[in-house]
């Protein structure tokens, strides 16, 4: 790949030009200059702001969760707030957090820098997606202030139609949300489609955009279908229309298809931006050209595709055919290999590569033993007769936490740190951010996989009490969470502590190949003050580090010395 | 040759004790050989696949540490097709071998045999309720050990999902629909019932036993004498709540007693309250009732007004809708639930109430 590179015109011959003209976040100020703000880059920080204070909330609701299950009987709280907490724990984590996290706030400010582009295609409906994620996130604290809701983030019929509580104040604010996922997929598809810098051929995409792309292309197919389902479930609760109720003719198994022929694609729009980042860090912090480019393109593809035929696996035990179970079984197995497929590459990236342990990396090797603990107990969920006894228990509480928060929630977390200079123009404290890693990963392990072994001993989820003889294993796994709050926490601390004290970031302090790292830190408000060409992004043995500056700049000469294919 | 291995990776009986991994609590049902043979198959698996990957991972980590920033870039490939397919297409074999013995197993799950026992269940929030073919019907699932039982399960009102761990089992009970789920137990003795399908604030206490009866009376088995009798036994005994040793005060049956049981076992409890303190969503608290009946008071209604009376309790048990009382919803029927000595047991114990 380093040939074509070189018969690009100008691509090594242009450093950065130094920056005269004030960078994006000082061009204005005022609350007016952000509110209205068409500039991905703000609407990224806004979404950042955003999605950690929905992340802390449902974080708090998990709190209360973990300690209420301290004992087998009642602990802090009573049965009906309990089953409050776990369903806003989950619908606020997955529809506030973990859906927008990546796109909408690294997404929407690396993803045009990366492609060398000025802005995403449509500026305004990205400013729209932003404030329907505001909508939506009002929607859901009314119902939690009126009523509540107490359905489980799965709004499983007839349990939504029957009880009390604010179900369609809730199911609206997700319907809001899921158009805001639409706008910023749609924007993605069209920016990367039109908005590429020269020389920014399909194959010099950073994987991050690859991941994004195949993300966006989820959520502008999958999403409407879960606006459909909601809108019915609105329907039959505001209407008496019988659509999923067995009182009026309806069938309540048609609504798990329904949620689920969205909720399945939708793991995928968690996951792959994540492991969008994941290909980032690791090439980066390993000095090394990300191993297998295409393969790991072509899995992103893969898996957006594939997610959309096995959906059913949900439903082993729900009443629907075996013949049913069975197809979706076997198409469940598929979509295993994309991601082996990932792991293998990332691994091939390290070998012989010069691994440092910066603080993104610590997290993206978190990510590698969780997500691997993760996509591997999913075989047994996959397997039918071992999914049978699995269903509904600890098991696949602990397996999709071991995807959803240690994959996306983990790669996220590196992904602040290894964008936060160029965000801030401010560097954070190494040595805690590490340590705040290794707090993370372990509290992690501690919190979960007790929780394995409960699911498998039988201990059903969304459980408020339950039989003494789990007590220990629950205990563990409490504790685990105290720990892992206290890891974030200091993450947290280390960031803020960084916008206060940190000194000022170099342009490139990673040594990385990709765009954004080639303008200042941070960018200027179009994000460029020389006309960028597309390059291969990871060209990182062109990198070389200054010590005068504690950064890295691009040296042309070594170009030469491109390592053998 | 890849015969041989396939065969050897799907033997069960081959695998050392060393070797068995398998987490889940001891099986008492003919489906727990193929579900924890498949199980420790996927453990190893998995561990096989995680020590390769974290393994290698942490040799990285240690052996190619950066050691200056500017590290010599070490030559290395940045592709390698083969290499690919061959990461691709290997482990795929062992997804199909997965995917093979849990459909196997699944096949077994889901074909209930011909000869099979056959017992209702009823799922309704928050209790269950299990009828034999003779008519008797008690909370707790009891069955023969060594015999195909069947459930044809049905729901009053929301989603339930009747799980026994230690027999591998589980369904979903959908309203409007008969799920079904059949089992063989191979030893005597108790285990958890679990509802896994969350059905709303006493989801977690819907909780109940499978109780597996002995061929033949067992005097030398568990302490408890209802667990050491045979099926056949056991069902006689329990079709008659009148000679229930637990029901027995001075060796003659006490129907308060009973009533206080058949109060929480028929899951009275969860809506009725034995102070003057109405549950939220549940129905009228029972001390005001047996006040009622003592003084024989009026009951106001939604039309007119009711005489509290041993025949008004019964009409609300059997037919809970042909008397309405305001600011009330519905009860459920316990029409063919229970029996007349149940029935009185239950008006006994409501009497008792106001002392
Ligand atoms: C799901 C909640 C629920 C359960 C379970 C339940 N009930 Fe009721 N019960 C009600 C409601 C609601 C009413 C008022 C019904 C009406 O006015 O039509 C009621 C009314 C009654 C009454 C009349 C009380 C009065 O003061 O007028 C009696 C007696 C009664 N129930 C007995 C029972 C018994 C015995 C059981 C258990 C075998 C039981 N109920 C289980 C909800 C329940
Ligand atoms: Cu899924
Ligand atoms: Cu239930």
């Amino acid at each position: 790949m380093a040939t074509d590179i070189s018969t690009t015109p100008g691509s090594h011959t242009q450093p950065v030009p130094p920056q005269t003209e004030p960078d994006y976040l000082h061009v204005s100020s005022g609350f007016s200059s952000w509110a209205f703000t068409l500039d991905h880059k703000r609407i990224g920080i806004m979404y950042l702001i955003g999605v950690m204070a929905a992340f802390a909330l449902g974080g708090v609701f998990a709190l209360i969760l973990r300690t209420e299950l301290l004992t087998p009987g009642p602990t802090i709280i009573s049965a009906d707030w309990y089953n409050q907490m776990f369903t806003l724990h989950g619908a606020v984590m997955v529809f506030l957090f973990i859906i927008p996290s990546i796109p909408g706030a690294l997404g929407n400010f690396v993803v045009p820098i990366m492609l060398g582009t000025k802005d995403v295609a449509f500026p305004q409906m990205n400013l729209a997606s932003f404030y329907l994620w505001v909508g939506g996130a009002i929607f859901f604290v009314a119902a939690l202030l009126t009523g509540g809701l107490d359905t489980g983030w799965t709004f499983y019929t007839p349990y939504s139609t029957t009880t009390s509580t604010s179900v369609i104040a809730a199911t609206f604010g997700a319907f809001i949300l899921g158009f805001s996922s639409i706008f910023t997929g749609l924007n993605f598809i069209v920016t990367v489609h039109t908005m590429r810098a020269p020389g920014m051929s399909w194959f010099r995409i950073p994987l991050f955009v690859w991941a994004i792309y195949a993300t966006a292309i989820i959520q502008v197919l999958a999403t409407p279908v879960l606006g459909i389902t909601l809108l019915m479930l609105i329907a039959e609760r505001a209407l008496g229309l019988g659509i999923f109720d067995p009182k009026m003719g309806g069938d309540p198994v048609l609504f798990q298809h329904f949620f689920w022929f969205y909720s399945h694609p939708a793991v995928y729009i968690m996951i792959l931006p994540a492991m969008g980042i994941i290909s980032e860090l690791i090439s980066t912090y390993s000095r090394r050209h990300i191993f297998g480019y295409r393969f790991i393109a072509f899995s992103s593809v893969g898996l957006a595709l594939l997610g959309f035929l096995v959906w059913g696996h949900h439903m082993f035990t729900s009443g629907q055919s075996p013949a049913m179970s069975v197809i979706f079984s076997a198409l469940t197995f598929s979509v295993a290999i994309p991601s082996a497929v990932k792991v293998f590459n990332w691994l091939a990236t390290m070998y012989r590569g010069s691994i440092s342990l910066a603080t993104p990396m610590c997290y993206a090797l978190a990510f590698l033993f969780l997500f691997t603990i993760g996509g591997l107990t999913g075989l047994f969920l996959g397997t039918l007769v071992v999914d049978v006894p699995l269903h509904d228990t600890y098991f696949v509480v602990a397996h999709f936490h071991y995807v959803m928060m240690g994959g996306t929630l983990i790669a996220f977390l590196g992904g602040i740190f290894h964008w936060w200079p160029k965000m801030t123009g401010k560097m954070y404290n190494e040595f805690w951010g590490q340590v705040s890693s290794v707090i993370v990963f372990l509290g992690f392990n501690l919190t979960f996989f007790p929780q394995f072994i409960l699911g498998t001993r039988g201990m059903p989820r969304r459980y408020y009490n339950y039989v003494p003889e789990f007590q220990s294993l629950h205990v563990m796994s409490t504790v685990g969470a105290y720990v892992l709050g206290l890891g974030l926490t200091i993450a947290l601390a280390v960031l803020i502590h960084s916008l206060m004290r940190g000194k000022k970031a170099p342009n490139n302090p990673w040594g990385a190949a990709t765009l954004e790292w080639q303008t200042t830190s941070p960018p200027p408000l179009y994000n460029f003050n020389y006309e960028p060409v597309g390059r291969d992004p990871y060209a990182l043995h062109e990198m070389e580090y200054d010590a005068s500056i504690d950064g890295y700049k691009h040296n042309p000469e070594l170009a030469k010395l491109a390592p053998a294919h | 040759m890849t015969t041989t291995l396939l065969t050897l990776l799907a033997n069960d009986e081959l695998v050392p004790k060393w070797a068995n991994w398998n987490m889940f609590p001891e099986s008492n049902s003919t489906f727990g050989p193929a579900v924890d043979g498949a199980f420790n198959f996927i453990m190893w698996v998995c561990i096989f696949f995680f020590v390769l990957v974290c393994g290698l991972m942490v040799y990285f980590m240690v052996v190619y540490r950066r050691r200056t920033p500017n590290d010599k870039m070490m030559s290395s490939p940045t592709h390698n097709t083969p290499l690919e397919i061959f990461w691709t297409v290997v482990p795929s074999f062992l997804l199909v071998i997965m995917f093979a013995r849990g459909f196997a197993g699944f096949v077994d799950m889901r074909t209930p045999p011909a000869d099979c026992y056959d017992i209702k269940v009823i799922a309704k929030k928050w209790s269950w309720t299990f009828q034999y073919p003779d008519g008797t019907s008690t909370n707790e699932l009891h069955v023969p050990v060594d015999t195909n039982v069947r459930l044809t399960m049905r729901s009053d009102d929301v989603l339930h999902s009747l799980y026994i761990p230690t027999m591998r089992v589980k369904m979903d009970v959908v309203p409007g629909r008969y799920t079904y789920l059949w089992f063989k137990a191979l030893k005597p003795g108790q285990q958890h019932l679990f509802c896994t399908e969350y059905c709303g604030r006493e989801h977690s206490m819907m909780i109940t036993k499978c109780v597996v009866h002995p061929t033949q009376p067992d005097p030398n088995g568990n302490e408890d004498a209802l667990l050491n009798m045979d099926f056949p036994q056991w069902l006689v005994y329990a079709s008659d709540i009148t000679r229930n040793k637990n029901f027995m005060t001075d060796g003659k049956f006490d129907p308060v007693k009973a009533g206080a049981e058949l109060y929480k076992t028929k899951g009275c409890s969860a809506c009725h309250s034995l102070t003057d303190q109405r549950i939220a969503n549940g129905g009228p608290p029972w001390l005001p009732l047996s006040h009622a009946l003592k003084t024989g008071e009026e009951i106001q209604l939604q039309d007119g007004s009711v005489k509290a009376d041993d025949n008004y309790v019964r009409e609300s048990i059997l037919a809970p809708n042909a008397k309405r009382r305001t600011g009330y919803g519905n009860m459920p029927s316990y029409q063919g639930q229970m029996k007349d000595p149940e029935i009185d047991a239950i008006i006994a114990f409501i009497k008792s109430l106001d002392k």
